[in-house]
């Protein structure tokens, strides 16, 4: 109990003393979710818009799957990266396995299925009487897909913000793809694992913090959002 | 202006418009009126171009719309319609207001000088700033007909535009819209299920029932002279009985109706002797006592059947040897002190009676 106390009271210090290795593995976090979040994004949102607005043979399997998707485990993904990105796959010569790129792209693969399923569910709440609405205020085709896209913008924003909180809590890719490299590929997640195996509470300690305090601020900022 | 002929359309296992035909000139006021799921609404957005048809042609400004799929914007940017339920955009009163000119690409100042004029005119120019979701029901149906007629439609339609809205608000509207058709020539499609909103407004009325078009004329006609009993029953009709067509005398019918003769002000039909007698309870004079002077052709005794409040009204059943229904004010019931089982009178003018041959029932 006295540990766990201790734990606590030095993982504080850590933080209030802005420690460089707490600041740079929490910058790299962000650095690293921030960007495949972004990157998912651009692929999701089109993606997500193009299958709410067409009609084809076997959307309601695709929004199955990609539902399924949600739950994707994260190792099958850094498993399926890591053998893309290694020196044998057919993506090896881009020299991404074990750095912050690589688990850009880990991520962002990881992340895209639940944007872009949260993207159809966002754009599906519009209902069919403002679809309605739109058509017969004179727009033409783009402008009602630009009227409903902005129509479904905070319900978007969530899905955005869904997928950023998968990116930075989750640690099975980021260990296969990045390999927990101190100083270069080390993140929040993996940096706990490592040092909870290693008995070094406090550092973990501080580094939950922190990952919490994250979460605590996309919590946050998605109620703010879904209250609008 | 617009011409739909034998316009179909099906969802799924169901057709829901079994080809039906309708034609309207330009700066009519055109009610449609019909029970609740016959086809109406799905009639309307088909006419507005939001769905297309199945088959049958559609013309509105006299392009063909179903050969020209490609003039469908151009002509739906003529056209604006307003929703039963109040949609509003999450955003202020006026961008949602500005909308449909934007997509017009209209200037900003002419956007800016039509919405506030247009706001001023439904009464919401203080909530111009306002977030539209914050309104109620009815300032966000305002909000919605500003939308509409801030484009300057040459056709407005209107599928059901003041159902569940508070009296200030459907008042405002049906003001608008009478207006609009005034001054500017504005062509009026309306649907409603309310019957006094259709006779208040519209000049000529449709009436559908199951997915067609069962009848188009003025209101004195659909309410007075429905064309089948269905369409009689949907208008509300009172009294509708089986008779037989005696003889014909001096613009006058006689038509038996249960061993009574009723007169009737118009010739019976050319298919059959066999008709139905049908007049409104409206047109029903009742007394108690002594039979008084009056003009009327019928006049029957019998006795009160039935009593039943449909406020404003008083709804008295009399049997007759058949029963005639009449509707009387609660103030003349309570002064005849009305009860069961008292002997009564009543009065029809045969100009009040309507014949409607059994042929055209069974087809209805």
């Amino acid at each position: 109990m006295n540990e766990i106390v201790q734990g606590f009271i030095e993982a504080i210090e850590l933080i209030l003393s802005l420690d460089p290795d707490v600041i740079e593995i929490t910058v790299r976090s962000l650095y690293v979710s921030l960007s495949a979040t972004f990157f998912a994004s651009l692929v999701a949102l089109p993606l997500g818009a193009y299958i709410y607005f067409n009609e084809f043979r076997g959307k309601r399997a695709v929004i199955n799957l990609l539902q399924t998707l949600y739950a994707l485990p994260t190792v099958i993904v850094g498993l399926a990266v890591f053998l893309m990105l290694s020196r044998s796959g057919p993506f090896g010569f881009l020299g991404m396995l074990f750095t912050p790129q690589g688990m850009i792209v880990a991520q962002t693969i990881l992340i895209i299925p639940l944007i872009t399923g949260l993207t159809v569910s966002a754009l599906s709440g519009i209902d069919r009487e403002m679809r309605y609405t739109i058509i017969s205020l004179g727009s033409s085709q783009l402008q009602s897909i630009i009227t409903i896209l902005r129509e479904a913008r905070f319900a978007i924003l969530a899905a955005v913000l869904l997928g950023f909180g998968r990116a930075i809590a989750e640690v099975g890719t980021v260990m296969l793809i990045g390999g927990n490299i101190r100083g270069f590929t080390r993140v929040l997640t993996t940096a706990i694992a490592l040092n909870t195996s290693m008995g070094n509470f406090s550092f973990s300690i501080a580094l939950g913090i922190i990952l919490l305090g994250v979460a605590l601020v996309v919590n946050v900022v998605l109620n703010l959002v879904q209250e609008r | 202006m617009i011409e739909a002929q034998n316009i179909t359309k099906i969802y799924g296992e169901m057709e829901v418009l079994h080809g039906v035909d309708l034609s309207v000139g330009e700066g009519d006021i055109m009610g449609i009126i019909g029970p609740s799921g016959s086809g109406k609404s799905t009639f309307l957005r088909i006419l507005d171009l939001i769905e297309p048809p199945d088959s049958g042609d559609l013309s509105l400004f006299d392009v063909n719309v179903v050969k020209e799929r490609d003039r469908v914007v151009e002509v739906r940017r003529r056209m604006g319609m307003l929703f039963q339920k109040p949609i509003v955009f999450n955003t202020s009163v006026y961008e949602n207001v500005a909308l449909g000119l934007k997509y017009r690409h209209v200037g900003k100042n002419e956007i800016d000088r039509s919405v506030k004029e247009l706001l001023e005119e439904v009464g919401l120019a203080r909530y111009l700033h306002s977030n539209a979701r914050n309104l109620s029901g009815g300032e966000q149906q305002r909000v919605s007909l500003a939308r509409v007629l801030v484009t300057d439609p040459e056709i407005l339609f209107l599928d059901e535009p003041t159902a569940n809205l508070d009296p200030k608000s459907s008042k405002t509207i049906e003001r608008l819209v009478t207006r609009m058709n005034r001054d500017r020539g504005m062509t009026v499609v309306m649907n409603t299920h309310d019957m006094l909103q259709g006779q208040r407004v519209a000049q000529r009325i449709g009436v559908m029932i199951g997915g067609d078009i069962l009848q188009v004329g003025s209101p004195r006609e659909i309410f007075y002279a429905p064309e089948s009993t269905k369409i009689a029953n949907f208008v509300g009709v009172d009294n509708i009985h089986d008779g037989k067509v005696l003889r014909r005398e001096h613009q006058i019918t006689a038509v038996e109706v249960a061993g009574t003769i009723l007169y009737v002000g118009e010739s019976p039909p050319e298919q059959s002797d066999r008709v139905k007698v049908i007049f409104r309870g409206e047109d029903v004079t009742l007394g108690i006592g002594k039979t008084a002077q009056t003009s009327a052709r019928n006049i029957l005794n019998g006795t009160i059947a039935e009593i039943s409040d449909i406020a404003p009204f008083v709804h008295i059943k009399v049997d007759c040897g058949f029963p005639v229904s009449a509707l009387v004010t609660v103030r003349s019931a309570e002064e005849m002190d009305l009860s069961e089982g008292k002997p009564a009178w009543v009065s029809i003018k045969a100009s009040a009676l309507h014949l409607i041959a059994e042929s055209e029932e069974s087809e209805g």
